[in-house]
């Protein structure tokens, strides 16, 4: 008995089955090594066993994403393989669209390592390069061959929980990962020879490549503030006395809501703040500095605009990853888009 | 402007009962350096302690870091205009360094950004002062006092100190003499003619509210850019007084060792003319980044140079006024590289700056922050960790009853510091 199960993830076309007339073959297991798998289970030697392998036509797949995907990681489950590996998928769009699904669903959810292979203009690449480890391979099934080492080499790592190395090291996509390590050099030593390059205008290579930023057009002006439903957001860190769900100072991993119901001003009896990127004196004795809630509750009274809802988005603005944000600012805007919010209004510090 | 200095090789610090250097040990009167310090009616205890490489002990929570450096001659007095007399300013003459100890301020917490130093263990690695013998200066303030004020008698203690330490090495003889030398701007740029002319434009941070650094006693968000000869930074016209994130904290101890000022002088001369340093700041409001920015690249294009790297200090909103720097420099035909650290955050996925331009090709990483790392118990603390939870770097429940702690690598001094003192870098994955 091998002492590593695999199970292996195919299109129709790689699993035999046929070519486009069958892409719309519903997703089929069978407990033996197919197509590509026979090169992967030669290369991988008597420690491994490919235990399965599961067949889903392309077509099917991108027509029926949740339903595919719930069921093939069923039948991923009953195995318990050690490693999960899908495709390679080359340069055939569909089919790296399904394999990188299906790895991501399978790594989330049963908490298998994955990987799969794919040409790096494959438009699921894109797409999943940055959560899954794929195989940087050619756009054709030809050179499967060439590939194959990368494969395996990076299976065997997965299994035994050998430490993965670098993209250019390894063979795959980088993901995008920021990784530390120890330089030979110093920073500055670094830089000025650099500097010394592109002066003379011989090539460099940047450690950092610039990020490109989503960029959020600003929405629609509100078309009545009278009777529009205002909402609060800050990144001040303003929290209930005691941080009771216990957003971070720096970097934060969460936010909260907290209320407002019944209150004309913030009391610093009931709110703190936990940001730690300034001065916090003032907003312990004021919170008002940076949720204004008693010049709001004026406003709403004077009949200014409509109402306010009653209570608010907090979280830490300081050391924040992006990525962190970006979800915050999904989950807040679509549970506001719920309450019926016309306008939010954001304080940061 | 020349400058001489010296730099006598300290290996070890032991109290006595007076103070002075014999054998590169430096013998310090405890009582005496408590005694001053406590003459800040601000502070109401001070007790020193010595931690050295290789010990298991922590210090924590680290204000600020300082060598003891004396000027012997040439006029002006260390730490002009904040400890020592304003004028005449410094930078020329002979100046001694103690080489290898650092005086490091310690109390409890003023404003959650101060950090970390282990002495031994996996974050040593992480941290310049793991290697340097430390004079640590515990300080307890009276209570009540506004953070700012307390800030600020942090700080004088730390640089009294590091200058009554300095005095011990007036009369010892340097085991090293180095010489740094920047001429009036027509006579360097004659001196080189034929090596491109390079500058360093140094951001310092400003931002304010405990974000605050201070040149020649000025607090840097109220100066606009201005020219430095390098030499002057090495007497410590440049003091820091803020609490950033640990992690890029350029300590006064960095701008006495800024490391692209010691990279411009190795090549001055060789591949470069080093012409100078532009000073300038972080300010939040937009038009002062606007303003400073376009008097950055003026200053550049002035002073005819053809390269610079630039630096910040801290994230986030500093960044944007690292690339607005980067974008106007650039647009004057100066070619630009930039030393800065990341915060991809913990799965290193999420974008390294707050903000970026076309024009930023060519940057230098100090390594990303958000990496965690597992600080082992010490046998030893000094400081506390009461704090450990809310220093930037730790969150809630990240300490075990031992003492150990999981955080990231932002809650060690001057880990990611973004001017390029360290080898750590950051690469894709």
């Amino acid at each position: 008995m091998a002492k590593y199960k695999i199970v292996h993830y195919l299109n129709q076309f790689f699993g035999g089955i046929g070519g486009e007339d069958k892409a719309d073959y519903e997703p089929e297991v069978r407990e033996e090594k197919i197509g590509p798998g026979l090169a992967m289970a030669a290369a991988l030697g008597e420690d491994y066993e490919i235990v399965a392998t599961v067949i889903c036509g392309d077509n099917y797949f991108g027509e029926n994403l949740d339903l595919a995907t719930d069921t093939i990681v069923e039948m991923v489950k009953k195995y318990e393989p050690d490693v999960f590996v899908a495709g390679p998928a080359f340069n055939a769009g569909r089919y790296g669209v399904a394999c990188g699904t299906i790895c991501k669903a399978v790594e989330e959810r049963l908490g298998v390592p994955v990987l799969t292979g794919m040409y790096i203009e494959n438009p699921g690449a894109d797409m999943f390069k940055k959560d899954i480890i794929t195989v940087s391979t050619g756009n054709s099934a030809a050179t499967l061959r060439k590939s194959m080492p990368k494969i395996v080499n990076l299976v065997k790592k997965m299994a035994t929980g050998e430490e993965i190395l670098g993209p250019s090291i390894e063979g795959y996509l980088e993901r995008g990962i920021r990784v530390n390590y120890f330089a030979e050099e110093r920073g500055a030593t670094r830089g000025m020879k650099m500097l010394i390059k592109k002066m003379a205008g011989e090539p460099f290579e940047t450690d950092l490549p610039m990020p490109k930023f989503d960029r959020v057009p600003p929405a629609e002006p509100i078309k009545d503030i009278k009777t529009a439903k205002i909402a609060v957001v800050t990144s001040g860190g303003i929290v209930p006395q005691g941080n009771p769900d216990h957003i971070e100072s720096s970097n934060a991993t969460k936010f909260g809501f907290y209320t407002l119901e019944g209150m004309d001003r913030m009391s610093a009896d009931d709110y703190m703040t936990i940001h730690g990127g300034y001065d916090r004196q003032f907003v312990l004795k004021d919170p008002n500095l940076v949720v204004p809630l008693d010049v709001l509750r004026e406003l709403e009274k004077e009949g200014e605009f409509g109402s306010l809802l009653n209570y608010f988005g907090t979280t830490t603005g300081t050391g924040t990853a992006t990525g962190s944000a970006a979800k915050f600012g999904d989950e807040i805007g679509k549970k506001f888009i719920e309450e019926g919010v016309d306008g939010v209004i954001l304080t940061s510090t | 402007m020349k400058l001489e200095l010296g730099k006598i090789e300290i290996k070890d610090i032991q109290f006595a009962d007076r103070t002075y250097i014999e054998d590169h040990v430096l013998y310090v009167n405890k009582e005496e350096v408590e005694a001053m310090v406590l003459e800040d009616d601000k502070l109401l205890e001070c007790h020193l302690d010595i931690a050295r490489p290789g010990e298991k002990t922590r210090i924590t929570p680290v204000k600020d870091v300082i060598e003891p450096r004396v000027k012997v001659s040439g006029g002006g007095e260390i730490f002009p205009g904040i400890l020592g007399k304003v004028t005449p300013p410094v930078g020329e003459g002979r100046t001694h360094a103690l080489d290898g100890c650092c005086v490091v301020t310690v109390g409890r917490i003023v404003g959650f950004q101060e950090g970390v130093i282990d002495m031994s263990g996996v974050a040593a690695d992480y941290c310049p002062f793991s290697k340097t013998v430390n004079l640590c200066v515990v300080i307890e303030p009276q209570e009540g006092l506004e953070t700012h004020v307390y800030e600020k008698a942090g700080r004088m203690a730390g640089l009294k100190v590091a200058a009554y330490l300095g005095e011990a090495g007036r009369n010892v003889e340097p085991d090293v003499l180095e010489t740094y030398e920047t001429k009036p701007i027509f006579e360097q740029a004659a001196e080189y003619p034929d090596l491109p002319k390079v500058g360093y434009v140094h951001m310092l941070q400003s931002q304010g509210l405990l974000h605050d650094t201070y040149y020649y006693g000025v607090d840097a968000k109220q100066f606009v850019p201005t020219i430095m000869y390098p030499t002057e930074i090495m007497d410590g016209a440049i003091v820091s007084g803020n609490c950033v994130a640990p992690c890029d904290k350029v300590t006064t101890y960095h701008h006495l060792h800024n490391p692209v000022i010691d990279e411009c002088y190795k090549h001055h001369g060789k591949d470069i003319n080093f012409m100078g340093v532009i000073l300038t700041n972080e300010n939040v409001f937009l038009a002062d980044k606007e303003r400073h920015s376009d008097m950055v690249a003026k200053l550049a294009e002035w002073m005819g140079l053809d390269g610079v790297l630039i630096t910040e200090e801290g994230y986030g909103n500093p960044d944007t006024d690292l690339m607005m720097n980067c974008r106007k420099v650039e647009r004057k035909g100066t070619k630009v590289v930039l030393i800065t650290d990341e915060f991809p955050g913990k799965d290193g996925k999420s974008q390294s700056l707050a903000d970026t331009c076309d024009e930023a090709t060519a940057l230098a990483s100090c390594g990303q922050g958000n990496m965690t790392l597992q600080f082992p118990a010490m046998d030893k603390v000094i400081g506390m960790q009461d704090y450990i939870e809310s220093q930037i770097g730790g969150w809630a429940g990240c300490i075990n009853e031992d003492g150990s702690f999981e955080a990231e690598i932002q809650i060690i001094i001057a880990s990611t510091i973004a001017n390029g003192f360290n080898k750590l870098a950051a690469r894709g994955y």
